[in-house]
């Protein structure tokens, strides 16, 4: 039984890493309609700029100070994606107003690229490490319930805490406020909220940098974890049926997707994996999208399509 | 109508309506694409508190000559002024600052949204907190958005739509949607409504309905109501001036009488031989 929950805990904790990078895709389809592939990407430039900018800035302090060192880093990193959300504003979307979403796909495609090079050329393309002084020590819980007790880290109970509190935070700047309101109507249509006196461009440097600021959540935890690599952008394809799962349009289904992938590719992988010869876990999530796919085309939370004929 | 409304026509309109200054005046504006000419040489103004139409017949240029008035379409010749000042060339949001609202004829609304936050996007630009008070939730944007939420309620009830407040736009019936897409135009508080085609796909009861709300809305608000429409009919019973276009060319323009009487406009609308 333990052993049945350290594995779920696990997957909680993979899950929620897709669940932020998924929350990135789902908020800049919802505000602008676009499907931006380029998240991954902006995830590995994110955490490039942040473990970049708090080596240097340690390097420089003499290594006195972490925590100055990471808040010079976060600042530096926020100014990054600041500067990644407005070069996509001005060069890119605001060319291809009302132009059809597999256009913009294509175009998103090509900042993924652009971000990748750019992000390594200009951070360098080793692997680096984020040291955001997260504790590391492992805990042991529910002693007296199991033998042996729960094995669980700190560092994930953290990271959890953060992810749930960026959402609550999202959720209630996406449904109260004006702003929140502006950016819905964007993503439903360009031209009307144009007529209510709404500016497209200032709408999407906001939804490009608010994605950025999730990029750069998603990109410290993972790097705190697992080292800031190249292979971060292959998240970004993990996320993609994290997305299709909880439905392109919800934040919430963002979270429950991620998290029912995670527990899903790792409860599987364990006790299905002995009797087909493992890795379920490559493909779990894919297979899991396409019977979404089948059933529920919207996913589990997406707003439902409807079609007038 | 008897002589004594006759005399003042200066100052009230066939409708009896109130007309004030020019508000809006267009002199000689010209429009093509490449090289297909959507307007050629158009001049009209439009008075404060009246109910001016623009019709003519499908291709004539009305819908250009909207998107000129809004701020979409740059004229290539031409001047406009707005107010007396002369207008410089502006983004599309640019109009609603100005006070130029409008609606569209194939509706635009923001499909996932409610009814009411779909009108309360129209008070977008009378929200003054920024966006970290909004972000973080404040005191003055919480009450802010109470404020504009009670306004948009009375909004709600002008227009009758009380029952389907909270419902998602995208699955209201036709007629239901052109209502609310004028709701998130008035809720602007606009000083000139475009309409685009407000009354076309209607039946004849939605029509009716339509007619009497943007009546009252003259009545109630004084707004100057600029309207495109295709059906005559409507346009003759509810406006106090009417513009004729065909084929981007203006062809008429008077009181609906002395268009209907203008033999240019009965030869573009029933062929000419007639």
């Amino acid at each position: 039984m333990a052993f049945f929950i350290e594995t779920m805990l696990g997957g909680l904790m993979t899950g929620m890493l897709y669940s932020l990078v998924a929350l990135g895709f789902v908020l800049i389809f919802k505000a602008s309609g676009v499907f931006n592939f380029a998240q991954g990407a902006m995830v590995l430039v994110a955490a490039l700029a942040m473990a970049r900018f708090s080596e240097w800035s340690n390097a420089a302090l003499g290594g006195d100070s972490l925590f100055l060192a990471n808040v010079i880093g976060i600042i530096g990193a926020g100014a990054v994606m600041f500067l990644v959300a407005w070069a996509v504003e001005r060069f890119v979307l605001r060319k291809l107003v009302n132009q059809e979403g597999a256009t913009l796909l294509m175009v998103t495609l090509g900042i993924a690229y652009v971000l990748e090079g750019l992000g390594q050329t200009f951070f360098g393309s080793e692997i680096y490490s984020i040291d955001v002084g997260m504790p590391k020590d492992p805990v042991i819980m529910f002693e007296g319930l199991f033998e042996g007790g729960v094995l669980i880290n700190k560092e994930d109970f953290i990271a959890a805490a953060l992810a749930a509190v960026l959402v609550a935070g999202l959720t209630v700047f996406f449904q109260k406020t004006a702003i929140g309101r502006a950016l819905r109507a964007v993503a439903d249509d360009h031209q009307a909220a144009q007529s209510v006196g709404i500016p497209l461009n200032k709408t999407w440097v906001i939804v490009w940098c608010v994605a950025g600021l999730v990029a750069l959540v998603a990109g410290i935890i993972w790097g705190s974890k697992m080292g800031v690599q190249f292979s971060l952008v292959t998240v970004a394809l993990r996320a993609l049926p994290v997305v299709i799962l909880g439905g392109l349009t919800s934040v919430p289904g963002a979270i429950v997707g991620g998290l029912i992938i995670g527990v899903g590719e790792k409860l599987s992988e364990v006790y299905l994996g002995p009797f087909v010869g493992g890795g379920i876990e490559i493909w779990f999530a894919y297979v899991m999208a396409l019977i979404v796919l089948l059933f529920r085309p919207q996913g589990l939370f997406g707003e439902k399509i409807i079609n007038r004929v | 109508m008897d002589m004594t409304d006759m005399n003042s026509a200066a100052a009230t309109s066939p409708a009896g309506r109130r007309q004030g200054e020019v508000i809006l005046d267009l002199q000689n504006i010209s429009l093509r694409f490449g090289g297909v000419k959507a307007l050629t040489d158009i001049s009209f103004n439009i008075r404060e508190h009246e109910v001016r139409a623009i019709i003519g017949p499908n291709g004539a240029g009305k819908s250009s000559m909207l998107n000129v008035i809004n701020g979409v379409y740059h004229p290539q010749e031409g001047r406009i002024f707005f107010r007396g000042e002369e207008r410089k060339k502006m983004e599309p949001h640019m109009a609603a600052l100005q006070g130029i609202a409008r609606t569209f004829q194939n509706i635009a609304l923001f499909k996932g949204m409610s009814v009411l936050d779909n009108i309360m996007t129209g008070r977008n630009l009378k929200m003054k907190c920024n966006l970290f008070q909004q972000a973080l939730w404040l005191g003055p944007a919480l009450r802010e958005e109470i404020a504009h939420r009670e306004k948009v309620e009375e909004i709600v009830d002008f227009l009758e739509i009380q029952h389907i407040r909270k419902t998602p736009v995208g699955a209201l019936p036709y007629g239901l949607q052109k209502r609310v897409d004028l709701g998130r135009a008035l809720a602007m508080e606009p000083q000139i409504l475009l309409l685009d085609e407000p009354m076309a796909g209607m039946n004849v009861e939605e029509k009716q309905d339509m007619c009497r709300f943007i009546l009252d809305i003259s009545d109630q608000f004084g707004t100057t109501i600029v309207l495109i429409e295709h059906d005559m009919g409507v346009v003759m019973d509810i406006s106090d001036r009417v513009v004729v276009l065909d084929y981007g060319k203006k062809i008429g323009d008077g009181t609906p009488d002395e268009v209907r009487n203008n033999q240019d406009v009965i030869n573009a609308y029933l062929g000419s031989g007639h």
